[in-house]
């Protein structure tokens, strides 16, 4: 036995007594960098994911869309910071975070390598996308380390808003001109499954996830998260007189839950190597984004030291 | 308290494990590691707390309200930012 047998000890028996774990405690390498990982692969989702959106608030259909679409987009970038703050409790810094983010070293969730093509996208984004996002991250609430935790129940707290103002507008398409509906069966036929790879490998293949459910990173597996996603969106979908794209989906008398097809897993692996439509494209985006801030970091540096040196003077 | 070489400390309480740290009140210290020890003494006599942070007073930098009317704006003609604003059709279900 090691000499960290009883921190081992005493760490597992916090998380099996459902308390939360906080920074200054001790804990397992494995745990804090399997957290950075999870943590900073969220951020990176919440920020990458304001490009596919952000394309639109200057097409939106009118001043109000723009506006809403403005106000999620903040919000997104919020959430990234929330979470940034969170992941540097951990012991890494944000830029070396960021720069994982744009060698490739660290991922963010693959549908938002997907385009969105049209403004049905808007609207199936914050309905399916958000509300996959949503069951996962009501789960998280729940996760095992006390910052992670807090970053979530802050992030639940809006999210809401994002799913219904997505719904409200497949509502507006859905009761409008057969062009309209046609657009946003379009849109939820191109999305339903890249929402459904959101919950990631099944728990067979999900290579961390028993750990992350021993150390309760994760409170329930993918294939649990992703039933439960399927369930609430049939009915949301009957409402708008829409179909989901998926002819193997119907209700399961006996497990009491919609049995649907299998996700085409060699697309999810595809677009997670880097090869969907827009991976170098929000790459590329990102780090010209960075760079052309750079002025920004430049000026707050150049204030300080002034600030510095009249000090020095007085 | 007149002493000149004791510093003010603001006191911060992480009440149970899960919860943020919470401002409790303050004391005076000549340092960070006495300020901790009296910062137990003064308020986590009865098991009111797992972790208690000291901040020298003056390193806290505070908005005032009278400061900026839009610093403290709620934001009241924004309400498409509420999911409430949002009408959703009868009989949908987990949104």
């Amino acid at each position: 036995m090691s000499d960290l047998a009883p921190e081992l000890d005493n760490f597992q028996q916090k998380i099996d007594d459902e308390q939360r774990i906080e920074p200054k405690d001790w804990m397992p390498e494995k745990y804090r960098l399997n957290l950075i990982r999870q943590m900073s692969q969220h951020a990176h989702s919440e920020v990458i994911g304001m490009q596919p959106e952000g394309n639109w608030i200057s097409s939106a259909p009118s001043l109000y869309r723009k506006i809403v679409l403005l106000s999620k987009v903040q919000d997104e970038a919020g959430h990234g910071l929330y979470l940034y703050s969170a992941t540097e409790t951990l012991g890494i810094s944000r830029a070396e975070m960021n720069s994982r983010l744009q060698s490739g070293e660290s991922k963010y969730a693959s549908i938002f390598n997907y385009p969105s093509l049209t403004w049905a996208d808007v609207g199936a984004i914050g309905w399916l996308v958000d509300g996959a996002a949503i069951v996962n991250q009501v789960s998280l609430q729940r996760t095992s380390y006390g910052p992670y935790a807090r970053a979530m129940i802050r992030i639940c707290k809006e999210e809401s808003f994002h799913q219904r103002q997505g719904y409200d507008i497949m509502v507006k398409l859905a009761e409008g001109s057969k062009e309209q509906r046609e657009m946003a069966q379009d849109a939820i036929n191109r999305w339903w499954w890249p929402s459904l790879m959101m919950f990631g490998p099944h728990d067979s293949d999900s290579v961390n996830s028993q750990q992350s459910m021993k150390w309760k990173i994760k409170r329930q597996s993918n294939d649990d998260l992703r039933q439960k996603f399927v369930d609430q969106t049939v009915q949301q979908t009957e409402i708008l007189k829409l179909e989901l794209p998926d002819p193997d989906l119907k209700w399961n008398e006996e497990r009491q839950h919609y049995d649907f097809g299998e996700i085409d897993w060699d697309e999810f692996y595809q677009v997670i190597k880097g090869n969907g439509h827009c991976n170098r494209d929000r790459i590329k985006h990102h780090v010209s984004a960075h760079e052309e801030g750079a002025w920004v970091r430049d000026a707050m540096t150049a204030y300080a030291e002034k600030k510095a040196q009249r000090k020095e003077v007085a | 308290m007149s002493d000149p070489s004791l510093i003010l400390f603001e006191v911060f309480v992480r009440s149970n494990r899960g919860l943020d740290h919470q401002h409790v009140g303050s004391v005076y210290a000549s340092d960070h590691e006495q300020a901790l020890v009296n910062a137990r003494d003064v308020y986590i006599r009865r098991g009111e707390g797992v972790s208690i942070w000291v901040v020298k007073t003056d390193d806290i930098v505070a908005s005032q309200e009278s400061d900026v009317d839009t610093f403290y704006d709620p934001m009241d003609d924004k309400a498409y930012r509420h999911a409430m604003s949002y009408p959703m059709p009868e009989g949908v279900k987990n949104i």
